[in-house]
């Protein structure tokens, strides 16, 4: 049923299901009005959402090497770049970076354009080079590249820990949305959300996932811009809120003034974990130094994660893996141009006593009697401290979790409970959606580096499949019970994911298209030295107690890491033999988009 | 065969060129004006303090476009070189 024709209906195929999902949002509605209760919707949202996504799963099954790994290379450039906004837009995105912005105003924004730019190395650096390469995974290509089992390996092993420590924090986020949407406990949804995840992509491999992400972009785009949309006009800001809040930046600026920001007395005791009151000025810039070091971080890592790079492996042609990249930092763009003004948006909502939602400076007893304040605070989300005793809330004495700015807008903004379950069903696309791109990375990488590669170089295609479904399983479920421990504070921030990638990958990568001398014993020592100095000086900082040097804190290793990568990388490169006349002739090769892939299209 | 020689030649130096206007864009846009946001924000962009706008949108905006720019460069140059892919 899916081939063929199917790529050449695409545009229609998902017209159909877009309009398919606005004609549920509104029965939902519907049913809202006629008095269904929030929970059940809730339960529907996500219930529903997922049931497509498996089935497209089931439909995308294959038996095919190429149509696993690369699905069988011919997914447009703009559908590939919707795949790839899904796939690197995390449960983290959607739900957290709104709130981080509420709370870290201008230096938080580092990591909005980190995750932007980074962009612009991955199709100027990279991707078409690796798409003509031919390849099914980044150490396929460190591993031809170079030559030999030892770089392979030790791709095989920085890809590993980069997108372990990245999927634990993405199956933790489902198993957090679906135990509150479904009302069930944390850990059976940690199972229940990696279930939906394996339906998505054990079957079909790269081609399900790609086919359930551009499913997964469409709902997770319209759950989180209709919520703003809705709030920006209701609030008579204008039509198009991305554009318009700059005068609400300001008031912030006013109102923080007005409430004393930076003269209160900061409030510890009896703090419940996770919660913060504001501190920060929203619009002040804040500590050059730091913002740009993150930036840095953040684009280089964006440019080593495999899970990204490996969806520039499925396009038809080099020229559709460029455009593909353009495509893909365009749909992340609508989110992420997006946070900033649902951040301003919600600021003010709590901040600006002169509207009904404002809470800051009015008296503790109305604050408490609303439904928003107590649903949040019986959860842990929000709380409330009168430490002056004076009855009247103060900036200093308002406690939340950032993930609130996202999942409790709508009701904070007194939005309809259907929008509340959309964005639901929005958060749990984009935390499925970046789960199954990073599983299938880790599994792709385990089996056909390690094992077809490395250990059994003679296993027939369906033995090399059956082994890669078993590994997707096995890694899935470490994966899962890792989240089920709950250990996310110790494993860190997403951040460390990019730290890692960029310490072990970056400079292999991009010296083995753009530095014909690099060689295998460079490679080698780049990866090892980046990615031990970097994880040895992370370790340090965090648990050995070692100061940190120049402000660079646990996460932005990366700024230790990869200098070590870059300088050991060159110098060992030069002080061995330059690489054979084969391995620069397919350097050559690489440079130039016409003619057949390195590799070839099966192997 | 000289001719293809020449051809690549003239192809990777202008590919490199591109990657080093791209980068250079892509340099200021991501360090540069944020080193400054300070100063930037005394002054005021469509309401917004500068610094502000350019950390929350300006950049992002000016790397979709340049991306796109550079797609178009790119195929330019591998179609002048004749190492354009068939369609």
């Amino acid at each position: 049923m899916i081939k063929g024709d199917f790529i050449d209906n695409l545009p229609k195929v998902y017209a159909m299901y877009t309009g398919g999902f606005l004609v549920f949002v509104l029965i939902m509605a519907i049913f809202e009005q006629m008095g269904m209760s929030a929970d059940t919707i809730g339960i529907l949202f996500v219930a529903f959402t997922i049931v497509i996504y498996a089935a497209i799963g089931w439909l995308s099954r294959t038996m095919a090497v190429d149509a696993y790994y690369v699905a069988g290379r011919q997914v447009p450039a703009v559908f590939n770049g919707m795949a790839t906004a899904a796939d690197w837009m995390s449960g983290a995105s959607f739900v957290a970076m709104a709130g981080g912005i509420y709370f870290g105003g201008h230096g938080y924004l580092a990591f909005v354009v980190g995750w932007t730019g980074g962009y612009i190395l991955v199709a100027s650096l990279m991707a078409p080079y690796l798409r003509k390469f031919g390849c099914y995974t980044v150490p396929d290509f460190i591993g031809t590249r170079y030559g030999g089992n030892l770089p392979r390996f030790l791709g095989v092993v920085v890809l590993a820990v980069a997108s372990f420590t990245y999927v634990t924090a993405q199956i933790n986020a489902t198993g957090t949305i679906a135990s509150r949407a479904l009302g069930i406990p944390f850990e059976v949804g940690v199972w229940f959300g990696l279930s939906g995840i394996l339906l998505c992509s054990m079957l079909g491999g790269m081609r399900a996932v790609t086919w359930t992400q551009v499913a997964q972009y469409i709902v997770l785009i319209i759950a989180y811009l209709v919520p703003v949309f809705w709030m920006s006009n209701k609030q008579g800001f204008g039509l198009i809120p991305q554009f318009v809040y700059g005068d609400a930046v300001a008031r912030i600026t006013e109102l923080e003034a007005l409430h004393g920001m930076g003269t209160l007395e900061p409030i510890t005791e009896g703090v419940k974990g996770g919660l913060k009151a504001l501190s920060v000025p929203f619009a002040a810039a804040g500590d050059s130094w730091k913002f740009v070091t993150l930036v840095f971080c953040m684009m280089t890592g964006t440019a080593s994660l495999p899970h990204i790079l490996m969806r520039y492996f499925t396009t038809p042609s080099v020229k559709a893996a460029r455009q593909s990249v353009a495509w893909s930092l365009m749909f992340i763009f609508l989110l992420y141009f997006t946070a900033p003004a649902l951040a301003t948006f919600t600021k003010l909502q709590i901040l600006d006593p002169e509207l009904a939602t404002g809470i800051i400076g009015k008296s503790i007893a109305d604050v408490q009697a609303l439904e928003w304040i107590q649903k949040w605070s019986a959860v842990g989300f929000a709380q409330i401290i009168d430490a002056n005793a004076d009855g009247i809330l103060q900036l200093n004495e308002f406690f939340m979790r950032g993930d609130i700015v996202v999942l409790a807008t709508p009701e904070i903004a007194g939005l309809p409970y259907v929008i509340s379950g959309l964005v639901a069903a929005g958060g749990m696309a984009a935390a499925m959606s970046t789960a199954d791109g990073l599983l299938l990375a880790i599994a792709n990488a385990l089996s056909h580096d390690l094992y077809y590669k490395i250990i059994d170089p003679q296993a027939e295609t369906k033995k090399r499949l059956l082994v890669a479904r078993v590994l997707l399983l096995v890694i899935g479920a470490a994966g899962a019970f890792v989240a089920s421990l709950k250990l996310t504070s110790i494993l860190g921030a997403v951040a460390w994911a990019f730290d890692f990638a960029a310490s072990g990958l970056f400079f292999p990568i991009v010296l083995g298209i753009w530095w014909k001398r690099a060689n295998r014993q460079g490679a080698i020592a780049g990866m090892i030295g980046g990615f031990c100095v970097g994880t040895w000086y992370l370790y340090m900082i965090r648990w050995g107690g070692m100061d940190i040097w120049f402000g660079i804190d646990h996460l932005r290793f990366a700024i230790i890491g990869m200098p070590v990568s870059l300088a050991l990388m060159v110098i060992v490169s030069l002080m061995t033999p330059e690489p054979d006349a084969e391995t620069q002739a397919m350097v050559d090769e690489i440079r130039i988009p016409s003619g057949d892939t390195v590799l070839g299209s099966s192997h | 065969m000289s001719t293809d020689t020449s051809r690549r030649a003239e192809h990777w130096q202008r590919t490199k060129t591109l990657m080093m206007i791209t980068l250079t864009i892509w340099f200021i846009f991501s360090f540069v004006v944020h080193w400054f946001a300070d100063s930037l924000n005394a002054v005021t962009f469509l309401n917004f303090p500068l610094g502000f706008y350019m950390a929350a949108q300006g950049s992002e905006i000016i790397f979709v476009i340049t991306l796109f720019w550079f797609v178009k460069s790119q195929h330019a140059i591998d179609r002048d070189c004749g190492f354009a892919e068939e369609e």
